[in-house]
């Protein structure tokens, strides 16, 4: 009998009425095709596999993750909303061992945005597994989490989020920055002072195959999870490193995703990217669902699916291994490198320009941060986007010492209000959220 | 005048309906091993001293296929699947002569892979030999392409009595239901149609000549004709007859329970301004799962005659029956019992009554008294929580556009219709434990023939337009016609009202019986590809819905 192996939450929810403009790829079809496949092959009827509502991310939800500028209901809308009120649901349902894992799919995507958001970048306004994430902590407490982010784009935004928190583990493969949006994501990119190599950034040669991803997921990422020892693993599927994605150059295929499913074992993966809305999506989503479910995967396959085609050149193979070896390195010298990062008590600056490619928004920010080895460290991001307002925010980490709480308020304390159009203290050991 | 009989687990019920109400109704047990003298002498008793000649109507609901089913007389046919990319079809298997073939259909109805013509005579010839007359055929994603489907057919009609087809089934996607739905059409369709032709037969012997219209799982009824190609459709019409027994009762505008509480089992269903709910995607009972319309029921193992235990110091009520209360000479005490203590029922021996609760009374440590108030709340209180635990699902079931989040449905019933023997007295007590407004159907006992005998004909249709493409289909209807570029919302309402009408009509409506017409869904997409439009796909779903046919005001009040 057709049966899951262990209870996988879904949460659908494909915003048949929302688009960022009609002829954009985030638009009202692209998960179109993806509920008629699942419909058509009863995914929702087998025993185990259990779909839940959504529900309204609420402003206080965000304020945990990110700095809405002006305020958060002036760059979302009630899509954005649900989406990541659609995650905070698989997590409340995977938490509360109602299911052993879940899988929200849900539109519009959220990995390009970043701490401070004045709009969108690559389609994302709000970052929905950051949102997630910082709900899941201050709900139920979990210490040590990773996120895979397996979109074809470097996932900027929660590389930024999670930039300075040594508790939270990203790791992001895509397309080489060289070749793709949005530029970034180098081996060298390891993260803050306070938490070199948590951040680790594994750039791809465009036309890596499955043979390449799965070779990364085994001989690094799962290594990597083994020594970190998080007490929940998210993955941010991103499905745009299929062979047939109009805006990417890569050569993964459904089973390939299926199979880096079930290596991973997420136990909450959130949709992001991925524009093959009629060749890839349907199979790939079909694919991940009932690896999630440890259901056979084995009949997922494109129609038009090649392996001979796909392969992968051996200099390409080459180029993995290497990018390989190098972040493993970085990870074995995590220590090392934060030990080596300044001096505790220090104030650290980083300059940082961003480009909303969707709202064309550009963005200067100062960052300054407290380098502590007793937590993630307080810091202030001084940002001007033009147009647009300049801010200032300021971050205590949820596990703060108590120097770094305090020098926090000292930071939102000495912002004027003259310099910024508006200053935003987020408080996460207090759970507030404060503005002036 | 009207007649309406329905097959009940226990008793026939058959009703006589005029203008003037209800004129005569009889009951008759129910012999399952011999539905069709069951049926044959409910008329018989029903027309006795009437004249055939004035009877304009005549509506039956059977448990002919559930009862194939739950006894697991299914004929063995033949099927043939063809899956293409997705889940092994294997899983769907329905019996031993399943056969998963190539060829594939995607999403968009664009042929994959083709059919293997000498794989379908190889199995045609294996089908043959294994003695079948009949054959199920169901390709993944026929609603949008139902070509393989008709191609193998072509080859299979030569050696076949009847091939069906998985298109014709339902406009809905759904793999796995669509062949467990075509198997059971094909499988029950010799025993339903020598069963009603026997009927059939019999009543014009009697002199009646009308035609005869049968009742589905959705609480609307088809003739019997349109019967012969979807036999599946009449499983589980009986909870359907009884919920639409109480329409006639239900308030305007505004949502409302119905429980039909019986002897075993108790229905509940919901209506929304006097039209009952549907399931979304078709009747599921336990892992049985097909794409048949149906109303939205569910039942709870609690009845009349429900037995009374106590485990472990706690009462316990069913799911079990052993026969009647112990007042009408059964042998173990039930909520029957319980309510003759009570006084609040006057029937039956109330000293067996009586007897039967004092030993629960003894193993509770309460009084008799206080044990028979006991049992009454609890059946109460188990039927409402389940009714309540239905609402919060239908409330939280998924959707998908956020107009449809933000402002969708919500079902907040505020009236409880009790149908069945003992709703008289279920309706007061319910009403004084909830504070909501209840009532007893009025001639509740014969509510479900009358709700057969006054459904009307319902039916839905799918719609499909695909610009780029050029064409709009409702493959269930057989029907596929070019369209231009131009193609507008209004042109895929007038189309499917069109074909809807026609359907109606083929299925027996009358034609004052065609204006409670409802758009199910409506999606509209457009398909964008390298940042430019190409066309866009209209979906639509418009149906009949479930109601009474008209004047039955008159006959009622």
């Amino acid at each position: 009998m057709l049966k899951a192996l262990h209870k996988t939450g879904l949460v659908f929810f494909p915003a048949f009425d929302w688009a960022i403009d009609p002829t954009h790829p985030e638009r009202e079809e692209r998960l179109l095709y993806t509920q008629d496949q699942v419909t058509e092959e009863g995914v929702f009827d087998i025993p185990g596999i259990i779909e839940y509502k959504p529900m309204l991310a609420t402003a206080e939800d965000i304020q945990r993750a990110q700095f809405c500028v002006p305020d958060e209901a002036s760059i979302t809308t009630e899509s954005h909303l649900i989406s990541a009120g659609g995650a905070k649901v698989i997590a409340d349902a995977v938490l509360n061992k109602e299911v052993k894992n879940g899988f929200a799919l849900i539109r519009p995507p959220g990995h390009h945005s970043m701490r401070v958001s004045h709009g969108g970048r690559g389609f994302c306004h709000i970052n929905i597994e950051a949102i997630m994430v910082e709900y899941i902590r201050s709900r139920y407490g979990v210490k040590r989490i990773a996120i895979v982010d397996t979109d074809c784009h470097h996932g900027d935004g929660t590389d930024n989020i999670f930039w300075h928190d040594p508790d939270v583990l990203f790791i992001s493969l895509h397309q080489d920055g060289r070749t793709m949006f949005p530029g970034t994501g180098f081996p060298g990119e390891l993260g803050g002072p306070n938490a070199k190599a948590s951040n680790l950034n594994i750039p791809l040669p465009p036309g890596t195959s499955t043979e390449g991803y799965l070779y990364v997921i085994n001989h690094c990422v799962l290594p990597v999870l083994n020594e970190f020892k998080p007490d929940l693993v998210i993955n941010s599927a991103g499905q745009d490193n299929h062979y047939t994605d109009p805006l990417t150059n890569m050569n993964f295929c459904a089973q390939g995703y299926a199979q880096l499913t079930s290596l991973l074992k997420p136990d909450i993966a959130v949709l992001e990217g991925g524009y093959a809305i009629e060749g890839a999506l349907p199979y790939v989503n079909l694919g991940i669902i009932l690896a999630m479910a440890g259901i056979d995967y084995s009949g997922v396959v494109e129609p038009d699916y090649n392996p001979e085609k796909l392969k992968q050149s051996v200099s390409i193979t080459d180029k993995i291994k290497k990018t390989t070896d190098q972040i493993n390195n970085y990870w074995a010298q995590r220590f090392e490198m934060r030990e080596a990062a300044g001096t505790p008590g220090e104030i650290q600056m980083r300059h940082k320009e961003i480009f909303y490619d969707t709202d064309n928004i550009f963005e200067r920010q100062k960052e300054r941060i407290r380098i502590c080895k007793d937590c993630g460290g307080c810091f202030e991001i001084d940002s001007q986007a033009t147009p647009g307002f300049h801010i200032l925010g300021v971050h205590i980490p949820i596990n703060a010492c108590p120097a770094c709480i305090e020098k926090g308020y000292e930071f939102f304390d000495k912002a004027s209000k003259e310099k910024f159009d508006h200053v935003f203290l987020m408080d996460r050991p207090k759970g507030a959220y404060h503005r002036k | 005048m009207i007649i309406g009989l329905d097959v009940g687990g226990t008793h026939t019920y058959a009703v006589l309906l005029s203008d003037k109400g209800v004129e005569k109704s009889v009951q008759v047990s129910t012999d399952h091993a011999d539905l069709f003298n069951t049926v044959l002498s409910g008329f018989t008793r029903l027309l006795e001293s009437i004249d055939p000649a004035r009877i304009e109507r005549a509506v039956i609901s059977t448990t002919l296929t559930t009862n194939a089913i739950i006894q697991q007389t299914m004929e063995p046919v033949g099927m043939i699947v063809s899956a293409g990319p997705g889940i092994d079809p294997e899983f769907f298997r329905t019996g031993e002569h399943y056969y998963a073939v190539s060829g594939s259909i995607n999403h968009r109805g664009r042929e994959k892979a083709p059919v293997n013509e000498i794989q379908i005579q190889d199995i045609a010839k294996k089908l043959v030999d294994a003695g079948l007359e009949y054959v199920g055929v169901v390709s993944k994603f026929c609603v949008r392409n139902p070509s393989h489907e008709i191609l193998i057919k072509r080859i299979l009609n030569k050696y076949f009595k009847k091939v069906f087809l998985g298109h014709h089934v339902s406009g809905n996607l759904n793999f796995p239901r669509r062949i467990a739905t075509t198997h059971l059409n094909a499988a029950v369709f010799s025993l339903h149609k020598s069963f009603f032709e026997a009927v059939k037969k019999s009543l014009a012997e009697k002199g009646l000549t009308v035609p005869i219209r049968i009742l589905k799982a959705d609480g609307g009824t088809m003739s019997l004709e349109a019967s012969m190609h979807f036999p599946g459709q009449t499983v589980l019409s009986g909870p359907a007859a009884s919920i639409m027994g109480a329409i006639p009762y239900a308030p305007e505008a505004q949502d409302a329970i119905v429980l039909d509480i019986g002897g075993t089992t108790t229905d509940i269903a919901f209506l929304v301004d006097k039209a009952p709910l549907l399931e979304p995607v078709g009747i599921q009972r336990g892992r049985y799962k097909s794409l048949i319309r149906s109303l939205r029921t569910d039942s709870k193992g609690i009845g009349g005659d429900s037995v009374l235990r106590v485990k472990d110091g706690n009462l316990t009520i069913g799911p079990d029956r052993q026969g009647p209360a112990m007042a009408f000479g059964g042998p173990l005490p039930t909520p029957t019992d319980a309510m003759i203590v009570l006084n609040v029922m006057d029937t039956g021996d109330r000293d067996k009554a009586v007897a039967g609760i004092e030993t629960i009374a003894r193993e509770l440590g309460l009084s008799i008294e206080d044990t028979a108030e006991k049992v009454f709340k609890t059946c109460c209180t188990i039927i409402l929580k389940k009714t309540f635990e239905m609402i919060d699902q239908i409330n939280s079931q998924p959707v998908y556009t956020v107009h449809d989040f933000l402002e969708g449905y919500k079902l907040s019933p505020q009236k409880i219709l009790v149908l069945g023997g003992p709703a008289p007295y279920f309706a007061q007590k319910i009403e004084d434990l909830y504070q909501i407004d209840t009532l007893a159907v009025p001639n509740s006992a014969v509510a479900n023939a009358v709700g057969a005998a006054l459904a009307r004909t319902t039916c839905e249709v799918s719609l499909y337009a695909d610009t780029e493409q050029g064409i709009v289909t409702a493959h269930e209807e057989d029907f596929a016609e070019p369209i231009s570029k131009t193609f507008s919302e209004d042109d895929l309402m007038e189309t499917a009202y069109t074909l809807l009408k026609e359907k109606a009509i083929n299925s027996g409506a009358d034609p004052e019986n065609l204006e409670e017409v409802e758009v199910v869904e409506y999606q509209k997409f457009n398909i964008i590809r390298n940042f430019s439009p190409r066309g866009k796909i209209f979906r639509t779903k418009m149906q009949l819905k479930p109601g009474l046919i008209k004047g039955y005001e008159t006959m009622l009040h």
